[in-house]
C-alpha cells in the first residue's frame, strides 16, 4: 500500500477543561490510503464527528499519532442550507476559496469557476443566484464544488446526503464517486447510515463510545457483522429501507 | 404573494418628505431665521409667514427649517458615532468571545444602566454646551445598544457551517467578520438604526429643551420647543409646527423600522 494520506495511531481526544474535561476518542487507529473512501459509522455521540474534526485540525487536545499528508483538507457539511452563505451568490461562494488561496486575478477566478461547474453538474446560470433560489440537491453540489475548487485531495464528508431525499441521495453519491475517480480524491465519509456508506466506500470503521469496535471490508461487515453494535446499526439502517 | 407592506411604504414616503423638508433647511429659508421684524410680532400663520411669527417677529417656518436641519445633522452624527463604534465592538466581541468580550460587555452594561440623557447632562455640565459636545456625549452613550445588537447577531452566525467552511478554506478572521457575516446582519442592523435614529432625535430634543444642548445661535427643534412653551396659549403655532415636524420625522422613520421588521419576519 502506498503511504497513507491520513495516518491515525492510538489517537485519544478530549473536550472541555479541568473537571469538565471529557474523553471523546479512545485509542483510535486507522489509515486512509490515497484514492480511498473510508466510511466511519456510528450514532451521534460515538465520536465520529470528533474524529473528523481532528483530521481537519480543529481539535487540539489530543494524544497519539495524527498525520495528515494533504494540505488544507476540506469538508462537505450535512446541511446545505447552513453551509452556504445566504447573503452571497453562488458565483461569489465559489470564487471565495480561490481568493483565500491568493488567486488575485478576477478573470482567472471566474474562468476556473466556470471550468469547474460541469464537473458538479451545475450551469453558468446558477452563478448569479443566491443559495435560497436553489434546490437542496443543487446547494449540495455548490457546497461540494466549493470544497474541491482549492484542489484539496482529502475531503471529509460529514453526512453529506442525510438532509436530502432518497433520489437526490443517489445522485449526490454518484457524483461523489465520479469526482473521486476523476480528481483522485480521498474521502473520510462520516455517517450514521451503513446503507449509504455501502454505496460509496470500500472500507468502513464502526465507532461507538469513542472507540472503533469493528473495521474492515464493507461487504464483509455488511454480510457478517461481528460486533453486536454493528449488528444493531445494520438492523436499524435496513429497517429504514 | 405577500401582503403589501403598508408600514414600509407609508414610512418611506413620510421619511422622504421630512428629509426633503429638512434638507431644504440646510440651504434655504424664506427669511433669515433670527431676523426680527417688529410689525410681524406674534403674527398668526398667513401667506407671507406660513407658520406664523414668534414674539419677536421671527418667521417660524424659517426657524423650524433651520432647527430641523440642525436636529437632523446632530442625530445623524450621533447615530454614526454610536453605530460605527458599536459595530466594531459588537462584531469583535461576538465573533471572538472570551474574556475580553465579557469585560467589554460588562462595561457596556454599566454605561447602559444610566439613563442616557442624564449621563449626557453630566458630561455637558463638564464640557459645556454646544453642537459637538452634544454629538460626542450622546454618541458614546449610543455605543452599548449597538454593540449588544451586533454582538447578538455575530454570536448567532459564528458557529454556522458557512463560517466554519470559510475558516477551513483559510479565510482570515477580519474578512470572515466583515465580508462573510456582516452582510447577513444588515436587516437587523437597519431596523436597529431606525430605532437609534429616533432615540437620537428625541435625546437631542430633550437636552436642548432642558437648555443643555445646542446654543441659541443654532437652534434645534428641541430648543424651539423650549423657547415656545412660554407662548403655548398666546402663540400656539410657534409650538405646533416644530413639534409636528419632529413627530412626523420620528413617525416616518419608526414606520420604516417596523416595516423592515415585518419584511424580515416574512422572509425568514
Amino acid at each position: 500500500m502506498a503511504d497513507p494520506i491520513v495516518h491515525i495511531g492510538h489517537l485519544s481526544s478530549w473536550y472541555g477543561r479541568g473537571r469538565n474535561r471529557k474523553q471523546v476518542l479512545r485509542d483510535v487507529s486507522l489509515d486512509l490510503a490515497p484514492g480511498e473512501a473510508l466510511g466511519v459509522v456510528g450514532e451521534s455521540g460515538s465520536g465520529k464527528s470528533t474524529l473528523a474534526k481532528c483530521v481537519l485540525g480543529l481539535v487540539t487536545d489530543i494524544t497519539g499519532t495524527l498525520e495528515v499528508n494533504s494540505p488544507r483538507p476540506q469538508m462537505v457539511f450535512q446541511d446545505p442550507y447552513g453551509s452556504l452563505n445566504p447573503a452571497k451568490t453562488v458565483g461569489w461562494i465559489l470564487e471565495e476559496p480561490l481568493r483565500a488561496t491568493g488567486v488575485k486575478n478576477r478573470r482567472e477566478r471566474k474562468k476556473r469557476v466556470a471550468d469547474f461547474l460541469p464537473l458538479v453538474g451545475l450551469e453558468e446560470e446558477h452563478l448569479g443566484r443566491k443559495p435560497a433560489q436553489l434546490s437542496g440537491g443543487q446547494r449540495q453540489r455548490v457546497a461540494i464544488a466549493a470544497a474541491l475548487i482549492q484542489g484539496s485531495k482529502l475531503i471529509v464528508l460529514d453526512e453529506p446526503v442525510s438532509a436530502l431525499d432518497v433520489t437526490l441521495q443517489a445522485q449526490i453519491l454518484e457524483l461523489l464517486a465520479d469526482l473521486k475517480e476523476r480528481l483522485g480524491l480521498s474521502y473520510l465519509f462520516i455517517s450514521h447510515d451503513l446503507a449509504v456508506v455501502y454505496q460509496l466506500c470500500a472500507r468502513v470503521a464502526v465507532m461507538t463510545g469513542g472507540e472503533i469496535v469493528e473495521a474492515g471490508d464493507v461487504d464483509e461487515i455488511y454480510d457478517h457483522p461481528k460486533h453486536p453494535y454493528t449488528k444493531k446499526l445494520l438492523e436499524a439502517s435496513l429497517a429504514l429501507d | 404573494m405577500r401582503q403589501k407592506n403598508w408600514y414600509l411604504t407609508i414610512g418611506l414616503v413620510l421619511t422622504a418628505c421630512m428629509l426633503a423638508f429638512t434638507a431644504l433647511g440646510l440651504f434655504w429659508t424664506p427669511y433669515a431665521p433670527s431676523a426680527m421684524s417688529a410689525p410681524d410680532r406674534e403674527a398668526p400663520p398667513s401667506a407671507a409667514h406660513l407658520f406664523g411669527c414668534d414674539a419677536y417677529g421671527r418667521d417660524v417656518l424659517s426657524r423650524t427649517l433651520e432647527g430641523a436641519a440642525s436636529t437632523l445633522t446632530i442625530a445623524l452624527a450621533v447615530l454614526a458615532v454610536g453605530a460605527v463604534f458599536g459595530l466594531m465592538i459588537g462584531a469583535l466581541c461576538g465573533y471572538y468571545g472570551g474574556a475580553a468580550d465579557a469585560l467589554v460587555m460588562r462595561l457596556c452594561d454599566a454605561v447602559a444602566a444610566f439613563p442616557s440623557v442624564l449621563l449626557a447632562m453630566v458630561v455637558l455640565a463638564v464640557t459645556g454646551p454646544g453642537r459637538y459636545n452634544v454629538i460626542g456625549a450622546l454618541g458614546v452613550l449610543f455605543i452599548p445598544s449597538f454593540a449588544r445588537l451586533v454582538r447578538g447577531e455575530f454570536l448567532k452566525y459564528r458557529d454556522r457551517d458557512f463560517v466554519r467552511s470559510a475558516r477551513l478554506m483559510g479565510v482570515g478572521g477580519l474578512r470572515v467578520i466583515f465580508v462573510h457575516i456582516l452582510p447577513n446582519t444588515w436587516p437587523t442592523l437597519l431596523s436597529g438604526l431606525t430605532i437609534g435614529f429616533n432615540n437620537a432625535v428625541l435625546s437631542e430634543a430633550s437636552m436642548s429643551y432642558l437648555g443643555i444642548g445646542v446654543s441659541p445661535s443654532e437652534p434645534s427643534l428641541g430648543y424651539l420647543l423650549s423657547d415656545a412653551q412660554s407662548y403655548l396659549f398666546t402663540l400656539p403655532w410657534y409650538t405646533a409646527f416644530p413639534a409636528a415636524v419632529a413627530v412626523l420625522l420620528i413617525l416616518g422613520v419608526g414606520m420604516v423600522g417596523e416595516g423592515l421588521r415585518t419584511r424580515m419576519g416574512a422572509a425568514s
